[in-house]
């Protein structure tokens, strides 16, 4: 009885707020037939805008992979002073809302801020450029790697790694031959997850971009401006891409957790 | 090493071919996108060389503080005058005395506000005094985000005061009883139109007859007011972006074609009121004739509108509670 109704519920929750908002969105992108859709995301400014949203994640997702993969292992493996400052500066991002992080970027290299003069003598372009649509993406990825693997890393504790050391390996070899396998799978969903963020970073990215149509606008930005041009079909066309991501990354997640359990 | 691979690609991908085109990059406000789209090609169409000619949307006071903080616009086509006049003044990138080099002190195309309201007039809405009723709910974006919202309470206060109503009072009972104010003129007629809500909605010209257009089947009506506001959205080159970009004579050139008659036609043709007599008389039957009072006039320009109303602590403030 009590299994019946707990499943009950989770399902009218997940019904209300999951499933029928996914389905409205390609429900309101196929109302006016498959021509308009295909049209709506093979358009230029479109097309542009999925390809900028996927560099941003291809650059933004392997640095943070590096990053994640360095400050973990320090985090986990050493004791040294900043250690706990370390661990809270990788969990900012989740506690800065998102606009201010663009507030934030606009501050350093806008026009108006500290390095903006002296990037403007040089004509490098940061803000309102790919790169700090880049800088952005980064910023709101950046703790999904490292938090995945220091708990992970700090369950394992360092006996086996000690035990490649005693019997000869060296650091590389023993990171590479021992820490990396043991924990793949995390590593691996820290960058799905990063992955996702990226797709979907609306708030920090609107604030840096300049939101020029075909240069700079990101999928989620492009989104936007579809709908304030009552282009309702064509932002709900663009949207299904986006659900359709999110969707991949759940079945990845899901696989991935099935690997992972035949692994154990 | 396929992951590398593919990386690779999509980074080759982003960065795309350079093209040695000239690029003009026009900032420009909500509801200009679809005047642009055939302005642009018709500009493109009356040069030798190839041009392309971005867009970059948004609101008013959002885009002037892209620009002042470094967004390349090689020309600013923004919704009011004070907006222009922050970019010269906190970033110098135009001069000061930027509304003398273009006819008509830099404004192309007038509007005015109007009221949009429902099939068949319900609330038999005429004039001001009709939306002081308790049984009418009017719509506005907010103010203090949205260039155009601000056109909207300065008409409503100078609606109202010659209307012989308290225009304090007015605008107050108006924003009080408003059901939500949206950060953007295009977010207020969505809430409008899509969401239903309101019986009224303060609406540019030009987007009432878009909206007019766009969503025939609802019937919307518009009703002009006896008196309203002239919206005077101003055009201007940002000489030091353009001079660094190299485009400092394709902007200008582009921004005087807004002022010939084939640039006034097409303004007309989104419903923005031309400034070229002939081209108005041509377009007299759209555009009713009613009495309008321009900012200078009615609140001794931008400046003193801004710190009198909407300046932090000004009357907006004062009589605007968020609930």
């Amino acid at each position: 009885m009590m299994r019946a109704l707990l499943l009950a519920v989770t399902a009218l929750f997940l019904g209300l707020f999951l499933a029928l908002p996914l389905a409205a969105i390609f429900g309101e992108a196929l109302r006016r037939g498959w021509g308009v859709y295909w049209a709506a995301v093979t358009e230029p400014a479109a097309l542009a805008a999925v390809r900028l949203t996927l560099f941003a994640a291809a650059v933004a997702v392997p640095l943070n992979l590096v990053f994640g993969l360095a400050a973990a292992w320090a985090v986990a493996r050493f004791r040294f002073p900043g250690r706990s400052a370390l661990v809270t500066l990788i969990d900012l991002p989740l506690a800065v809302s998102p606009v201010v992080t663009g507030l934030m970027y606009m501050l350093v290299f806008g026009l108006q801020g500290w390095l903006g003069p002296w990037l403007w003598e040089r004509g490098i372009e940061v803000v309102f450029a790919v790169p700090g649509i880049i800088l952005a993406t980064i910023f709101v990825t950046l703790p999904f790697v490292a938090r995945e693997l220091i708990p992970l890393l700090e369950e394992q504790g360092e006996e086996e790694e000690q035990a490649a050391r005693l019997l000869g390996a060296g650091a590389w070899q023993t990171f590479r031959r021992v820490t990396l396998p043991n924990v793949r799978w995390a590593l691996l969903y820290g960058v799905i997850l990063s992955v996702a963020r990226a797709f979907g970073e609306f708030g920090a990215v609107s604030v840096v971009s300049g939101h020029i149509r075909g240069r700079t606008n990101t999928a989620p930005l492009h989104i936007e401006i579809l709908y304030n041009e009552y282009n309702f079909a064509g932002a709900f066309a663009v949207a299904t891409l986006l659900a359709l991501t999110a969707l991949g990354t759940l079945a990845a997640r899901a696989a991935l957790e099935w690997r992972t359990r035949e692994a154990v | 090493m396929k992951w590398f691979a593919i990386i690779l690609g999509l980074v080759s991908l982003g960065c795309g071919a350079r093209d040695e085109q000239l690029v003009l990059r026009n900032v420009s406000y909500d509801t200009t996108r679809e005047m642009y789209v055939e302005l642009n090609e018709a500009f493109a169409a009356t040069l030798d060389g190839p041009v392309r000619i971005e867009q970059s949307h948004g609101g008013s006071g959002k885009q002037a503080r892209s620009v002042i903080e470094g967004l390349g616009a090689d020309v600013v086509t923004l919704a009011l005058a004070y907006d222009i006049d922050m970019i010269a003044e906190r970033s110098g990138l135009l001069a000061a005395g930027w509304r003398d080099r273009l006819p008509e002190g830099g404004v192309p195309f007038t509007s005015t506000i109007v009221f949009l309201v429902r099939r068949g007039n319900p609330k038999g809405v005429r004039g001001w005094a009709d939306l002081e009723r308790e049984d009418v709910v009017v719509l506005t974006a907010n103010p203090k985000t949205s260039g155009g919202a601000r056109w909207n309470y300065l008409a409503a206060w100078g609606g109202a005061r010659r209307a012989g109503l308290d225009p304090r009072a007015f605008v107050e009972s108006l924003y009080r009883r408003a059901p939500v104010l949206d950060a953007g003129a295009r977010g207020s007629a969505a809430t409008f139109i899509q969401r239903g809500m309101g019986d009224v909605l303060l609406s540019w010209e030009n987007e009432a007859f878009l909206a007019r257009r766009e969503f025939a089947d609802q019937g919307l009506e518009i009703v002009w007011p006896e008196v309203s506001i002239r919206a005077e959205p101003p055009v201007a080159v940002v000489d030091r972006m353009a001079e660094r970009r190299g485009t400092l004579a394709a902007a200008r050139a582009y921004l005087d074609f807004h002022f010939t008659v084939q640039g006034q036609r097409i303004g007309a043709r989104h419903y923005f009121r031309p400034v070229l007599p002939e081209i108005l008389r041509e377009t007299a039957d759209i555009f009713p004739e009613i009495a309008m009072f321009t900012v200078d006039e009615e609140f001794g320009g931008w400046n003193e509108a801004h710190r009198r109303h909407f300046a932090q602590g000004g009357v907006f403030d004062e009589i605007y509670r968020p609930r």
